[in-house]
């Protein structure tokens, strides 16, 4: 605690990347607190695991520098960064037992036998895979394999850990299991996990703070709610969740101005009007989506012009189980919100469909 | 209306007829073509001919395999036979890592096709021309000792010159099972042992080789067995040195005594079996 002031456990400062002509990462400046679980969300081709594997040393940046921990490591190679990677295939090694790659990183450094085998088997009990030990990868599930890809970097006891969207390969209730104890494990032993992913709901359940990946840039730094409260760009409010965004005439008409607005699903209330200070529109049910848990409606909202009507989804959990509770299509209906619900992003380029019908 | 069906459905209910249908004609090619001339080598090895008439006798004794066992030359060029093979499949396999590893690691995906086709390219040419272009490289005004001789070498035809053109021959079969075996290990291996601190070195030691060891006795199989069988290489770059082959041929058509070349052949035979038996062990054959 030197000088009052912590350096962050990774500082990027002005990060490029261009393969050929193509900038992956373009201009990319970021801190990521010690201890802190991080995520960077984005599409695929968004530029994330590019500086991901900037970070870990993999590749080389055009322009700009990375820093662990105060010093400089932009120029070491990956041997040589006091971070370890799980990646995305897990890149178990195939002639070795579990044991054998949970030990190899110490074993490269030349740390002894004893102390190997004891620090290994410490972290494969972390992730619960002690009976394992003896196995072969190939002789393990993706489950399993991805624990003795964490275990194998946790060992190392690193300065921060990168996760290059670990959980893909694996199926959705087993991903929810792991990401739960991801989270567990990243209390446990307090170390910087960064963490890429595309799944947004993911990065919303596990992450201190999430970074937007858009075409090579952050779109926007925040908490997972700040995130999804306030969006500060219409690129994030539609990747992050469900978005209503309206723009132009049918933003006025909907919401009763101008700009690009957006709502999501579970602020707008089906028939009941919640406050006497709610907007209120009246629409027509287009389609019904069922979701076990609850509803999506898509609603034609009326409108004082022909042509096509904007849209809005909305969702309603499902209290009751009986059908004839439920909107059916082609039902009129009447939606309600809390203006404060109501989000302004900047306006953006792109243009909706909406604006070019109008 | 049951009829039409049935017969249609024949070959879908009974798999195991397809199953034959699809097999026979190979294997009517492997039992008869293949194995029965393997058999017929060996039964003629315990035959022997009339050194008068040079008929064969068919008559069961073990004297050509007592002679082999017996007479120097045979034991001399057995184990000249197996050194030089031993040396082209170390020569081969030293050479082929590397290009193999920047073919499937390093190379990008156009490079890789060019080198693929320069790897292949001398397959298609004959065996002969490139054998005698090695014996043009060996002579004594070639190129290689208009090279070798500012340092005062001089390399001629003899052991080392079949070891370096078999050497030359084979390299290719070498080559495309390590790429193979290369192609197959993710590039996120190699990285995740840079990742835990390996260096370059340690990560060849520890990770490649032993994942590429079946794909390097894959390779070497071939170029262990085909320079156990050659003997035209070492007729024209070998000087006056005799491998196997070249005993096998002369007893076959010099010596006229098909018995003993026949007992001859079944020298490579054995060592190949006893090689493949030890590389099965490795499971370098789950590769092939």
């Amino acid at each position: 605690m030197r000088d009052g002031a912590v350096s962050p456990s990774i500082r990027l400062t002005d990060l490029a990347k261009s393969f050929g002509s193509v900038r992956a990462v373009d201009g990319v400046s970021l801190e990521i607190a010690d201890g802190e679980f991080f995520s960077m969300l984005g599409p695929s081709g968004s530029g994330k695991t590019t500086v991901l594997r900037m970070i870990a040393g993999f590749e080389q940046p055009t322009a700009g520098s990375i820093e662990l921990a105060g010093q400089s490591v932009t120029d070491l190679p990956p041997f040589a960064r006091d971070v370890n990677t799980v990646f995305q295939d897990y890149a178990l090694f195939p002639h070795m037992s579990v044991a054998q790659n949970v030990e190899y990183g110490l074993r490269v450094k030349k740390v002894k036998k004893a102390e190997r085998r004891a620090r290994a088997a410490e972290a494969l009990e972390t992730v619960r895979l002690s009976h394992l030990a003896d196995r072969r990868p190939t002789q393990l599930s993706g489950g399993q394999r991805q624990r003795v890809a964490l275990a194998r970097a946790l060992v190392n006891r690193p300065k921060v850990l990168l996760l290059d969207e670990p959980l893909g390969a694996l199926d959705l209730k087993l991903r929810r299991e792991m990401q739960i104890e991801l989270k567990q494990i990243q209390r446990d032993v307090g170390i910087t996990f960064v963490f890429v992913t595309h799944d947004q709901e993911e990065a919303l359940t596990l992450s201190d703070r999430i970074a937007v990946f858009n075409d090579g840039r952050i779109e926007q730094v925040a908490t997972p709610r700040e995130l999804y409260q306030n969006p500060k760009s219409s690129f994030v409010a539609a990747f992050v969740g469900t978005s209503n965004m309206l723009t132009g005439p049918a933003a006025r008409a909907v919401f009763g101005r101008e700009g690009t607005l957006s709502i999501r699903p579970e602020k707008i209330h089906l028939g009941d009007v919640p406050d006497p200070g709610a907007s209120t529109v009246t629409g027509t049910v287009r389609e019904v989506v069922y979701l076990g848990s609850a509803n999506h409606y898509v609603v034609d909202v009326d409108m004082p012009w022909a042509g096509d009507a904007p849209q809005l989804v909305v969702m309603r959990q499902n209290f009751h189980d009986s059908d004839d509770q439920l909107s059916r299509r082609g039902e009129k209906v009447r939606l309600a919100w809390l203006p404060e619900h109501v989000i302004e992003l900047p306006g953006s380029s792109e243009s909706t469909p909406i604006e070019e019908t109008a | 209306m049951q009829d039409v069906p049935r017969k249609r459905g024949v070959l879908h209910r009974h798999p195991r007829l397809r199953l034959g249908l699809l097999l026979s004609p190979p294997m009517l090619w492997l039992g008869v073509a293949y194995l029965t001339s393997l058999a017929v080598l060996l039964i003629t090895a315990f035959w022997t001919t009339n050194t008068f008439t040079t008929e064969i006798e068919r008559v069961w004794n073990l004297d050509n395999f007592r002679q082999l066992w017996n007479i120097d030359v045979y034991r001399t060029i057995t184990i000249r036979t197996l050194w030089i093979a031993v040396l082209v499949t170390v020569v081969d396999a030293l050479i082929a890592f590397p290009i193999a590893f920047f073919m499937a690691k390093v190379a990008s995906r156009r490079w890789q096709r060019v080198l693929l086709i320069a790897v292949l390219m001398p397959l298609w040419a004959s065996y002969l021309v490139k054998a005698y272009a090695w014996r043009a490289m060996f002579s004594g005004t070639g190129p290689l000792n208009w090279a070798l001789d500012p340092i005062g070498l001089h390399l001629g035809y003899g052991l080392t010159a079949t070891v370096i053109t078999l050497a030359y021959l084979w390299l290719p079969y070498m080559i495309l099972p390590m790429y193979a075996g290369l192609e197959r290990v993710p590039d996120s291996v190699l990285e995740a042992s840079a990742d835990l601190g390996a260096k370059g070195g340690t990560t060849i030691r520890r990770v490649v080789l032993p994942i590429l060891w079946p794909a390097l006795f894959a390779g070497s199989i071939f170029t262990f067995s085909l320079t156990l069988g050659d003997y035209i290489t070492v007729k024209i770059v070998g000087g006056t040195n005799q491998m196997i082959g070249n005993a096998v041929y002369d007893s076959a058509l010099t010596g006229n005594n098909l018995p003993f070349a026949a007992a001859l052949a079944c020298v490579p035979v054995v060592i190949m079996l006893v090689y493949l038996a030890a590389v099965r062990r490795t499971g370098a054959l789950d590769n092939l």
